[in-house]
C-alpha cells in the first residue's frame, strides 16, 4: 500500500527546477521549438497521438518537448490534458476506402486497382547512418522532384483489396452496423469484450507490447498465417452530425495508417473454408503498430470463427487488454519507488520475528 | 433525408473552412463585422470512428481536438463552426464566415475567400497526388533458379 507522506515540499521544488534545466540542456545550443518536434520528430508525435489517444499534432510535439524526449512520459501528459476537455460527441465512422493516398501496398496481388504507391517509407533503404543529415549549416539535401509526373491528374480509385476478395465470396464479410461503439476511456472494460472493444484497446496500446505479441504469433504462439493484403497511409476527412443544424458537417481531416491482414483459414466447427481477417487502424503515419495491431486483432478472433484455444498469450483476451496500456502499466510499475514506509515496516516486523522465532527453535533443538 | 442545394453548399464551405490553415483564413478575410455571441468559442474533442475492417461495426479510435462556436450577426444571421484544433479565433472567423455566406454578400466571399482557400487545397491535393504517384511501383515476379 501506498501511504502518503509529508514533508520534503523543498527537495521536490529543487529537483523539478533541476528537471526544468536538464530538460533545457546546453544553453549554448539553440532550443527546440514545438514547431519543429512536430515537423521533423513527426512519427514520435505520431506514436504520442495514437497511444494519447487525442489527435493534435501540437500538443503532442508540446508533451515530447516537455517528457524530454520520453514517449510514455509523453503519452501520459496527453491522457491527463484530455481529461479536461469536455466532448462534443463522437465522428461518424471514417471511410478509409475515400483516403487521400500517400502509400498503399499490398503483399498479396502485385497489380491491383489504384496502384502500389511506396510513399515516404524506410523500406527498400540501407539502414547506413546519413552523417549528411550531421553537416550543420549546410541546405538540406533536397529531395529529387523530376520523377514526379508533371501533370496532376487525379487520383485513380483504389478499392479496398479486401472489398477485392469479398466480391468473389473469398473472405469473410464484415458485418457492417451502425451500433454505438463501447468506450473504455468512459466505462470500465468488461470482459468478454466485444472486437470493437479490443480494436480500441489496441489501438491505443503500447506499440512495443503490441508488436511483441503480433511477432510471438508468427513464430509460432498461435500462428493465423497473415499476409498484408493491404496498408495504406493517407489523410481522411472527419464528419460529425450536428444536432442544431440537423445535418453532418466536416471538421477536420486526420492522418491514419490502416493496416488488413488477410489470413489463411481452412474452416472449423462452424465456418466454411475462406480467407479472413485482421483489421488495424492507428492515428498517423504509424505502420508497424497498424500491422501490429491486425495481427493481434486475428488472434483474438478464434472464438467467434470456431477456433480451438490454444493457450498462447495473443489469444488471451484478458492478458492482451489488461497489459496493453503502457500509461496503467507504468502508473501501477513505477508506484512501487515511492513511499511504502508503513507498509515495510510491518513486513520489517514480520520478518524480525519470524527469524526471532526461527533462532530460538534451532536453540531449543541443539 | 436528401439534402437541399443549400444545404449540400453551406457543407461544402463549412468543410473547407473547417480544413483550412487558419492563418490564411485570417490574411483572407482579417476584418470580422459586430456580432452577438450565442456560444462563445470552446475547445473540446470529438470521438473519431472507424469501422472493423474497414466496412464493419464502428469502434472508437480516438479523439481529435475541435474547436466550436455559434455567433450571429446583427442581422440576424446565425453562423456555426467546428473545426479542428484549438485556435478560437479561427473558429469565430468561420462561424462568422457562415453567417456572412447566407446575407446578399455571399457571391462576394465566394469569390475572394472561398474560392482562393478552394483553388489552394487542390494544389496542395494535387501536388501530394503526384507525388505519392511518382513513387508508383509495378513489381514484377522473377522465374527462380530452382523452378527451372
Amino acid at each position: 500500500m501506498y501511504v502518503a507522506v509529508k514533508g520534503g515540499e523543498r527537495a521536490i521544488d529543487a529537483a523539478h527546477a533541476w528537471l526544468a534545466e536538464e530538460r533545457r540542456g546546453d544553453t549554448a545550443i539553440a532550443e527546440l521549438s514545438v514547431a519543429q518536434i512536430r515537423a521533423q520528430l513527426a512519427l514520435a508525435v505520431n506514436r504520442v497521438m495514437a497511444e494519447g489517444s487525442l489527435y493534435d499534432p501540437d500538443l503532442a510535439a508540446l508533451a515530447i518537448k516537455q517528457a524530454r524526449g520520453d514517449l510514455i512520459e509523453a503519452v501520459f501528459l496527453i491522457r491527463a490534458y484530455r481529461t479536461t476537455l469536455p466532448r462534443f460527441g463522437a465522428s461518424r465512422p471514417i471511410d478509409t476506402a475515400a483516403m487521400d493516398l500517400s502509400r498503399r501496398i499490398s503483399a498479396t496481388f502485385k497489380d491491383l486497382p489504384g496502384g502500389q504507391i511506396l510513399g515516404p517509407t524506410f523500406d527498400y533503404t540501407h539502414r547506413l547512418l546519413d552523417f549528411a543529415l550531421m553537416a550543420e549549416g549546410e541546405a538540406p539535401m533536397t529531395p529529387d522532384r523530376a520523377a514526379a509526373p508533371p501533370e496532376s491528374a487525379p487520383p485513380e480509385p483504389a478499392p479496398h483489396v479486401t472489398e477485392m476478395l469479398n466480391r468473389e465470396g473469398l473472405i469473410q464479410t464484415e458485418a457492417a452496423s451502425d451500433a454505438v461503439p463501447p468506450d473504455l476511456t468512459r466505462e470500465p472494460m468488461e470482459l468478454p469484450a466485444t472486437r470493437p472493444l479490443r480494436l480500441q484497446a489496441l489501438t491505443r496500446g503500447d506499440e512495443g507490447f503490441v508488436l511483441s505479441l503480433a511477432y510471438s504469433t508468427q513464430r509460432g504462439y498461435g500462428r493465423t498465417h497473415a499476409f498484408v493484403g493491404e496498408l495504406r497511409i493517407g489523410a481522411v476527412a472527419v464528419e460529425m452530425d450536428i444536432p442544431e443544424l440537423g445535418f453532418a458537417v466536416q471538421i477536420g481531416e486526420v492522418e491514419v495508417t490502416e493496416c488488413e491482414t488477410v489470413n489463411q483459414f481452412i474452416g472449423s466447427k462452424t465456418e466454411p473454408p475462406q480467407f479472413t481477417r485482421g483489421y488495424g487502424l492507428v492515428f498517423g503515419q504509424t505502420e508497424r503498430k497498424a500491422i501490429s495491431m491486425s495481427l493481434v486483432d486475428r488472434a483474438l478472433r478464434w472464438k467467434e470463427l470456431g477456433e480451438d484455444f490454444v493457450g498462447v498469450p495473443a489469444q488471451d483476451e484478458e492478458f492482451v487488454l489488461m497489459h496493453a496500456d503502457n500509461v496503467q502499466a507504468t502508473g501501477f510499475l513505477e508506484h512501487i519507488k515511492l513511499p511504502h514506509y508503513v507498509d515495510f515496516q510491518s513486513e520489517l516486523e514480520l520478518i524480525r520475528r519470524l527469524r526471532a522465532e526461527a533462532l530460538q527453535l534451532n536453540e531449543a533443538a541443539e | 433525408m436528401i439534402p437541399t442545394p443549400e444545404i449540400t453548399a453551406r457543407r461544402e464551405w463549412m468543410a473547407l473552412l473547417a480544413r483550412t490553415n487558419p492563418a490564411r483564413l485570417a490574411a483572407l478575410l482579417p476584418d470580422l463585422p459586430t456580432h452577438a455571441t450565442l456560444r462563445p468559442p470552446e475547445i473540446g474533442t470529438v470521438m473519431v470512428q472507424g469501422r472493423a475492417g474497414g466496412t464493419g461495426a464502428p469502434f472508437n479510435l480516438g479523439e481529435m481536438s475541435v474547436t466550436r462556436c455559434v455567433l450571429q450577426l446583427d442581422t440576424g444571421e446565425v453562423g456555426h463552426a467546428h473545426v479542428q484544433g484549438r485556435d478560437k479565433a479561427h473558429a469565430t472567423r468561420a462561424a462568422l464566415l457562415d453567417a456572412m455566406m447566407q446575407t446578399g454578400a455571399a457571391a462576394h466571399l465566394q469569390a475572394a475567400v472561398l474560392g482562393p482557400l478552394r483553388a489552394e487545397e487542390i494544389a496542395r491535393r494535387s501536388a501530394r497526388a503526384a507525388r505519392a504517384a511518382s513513387t508508383k511501383v509495378e513489381f514484377f515476379t522473377l522465374v527462380r533458379g530452382e523452378d527451372q
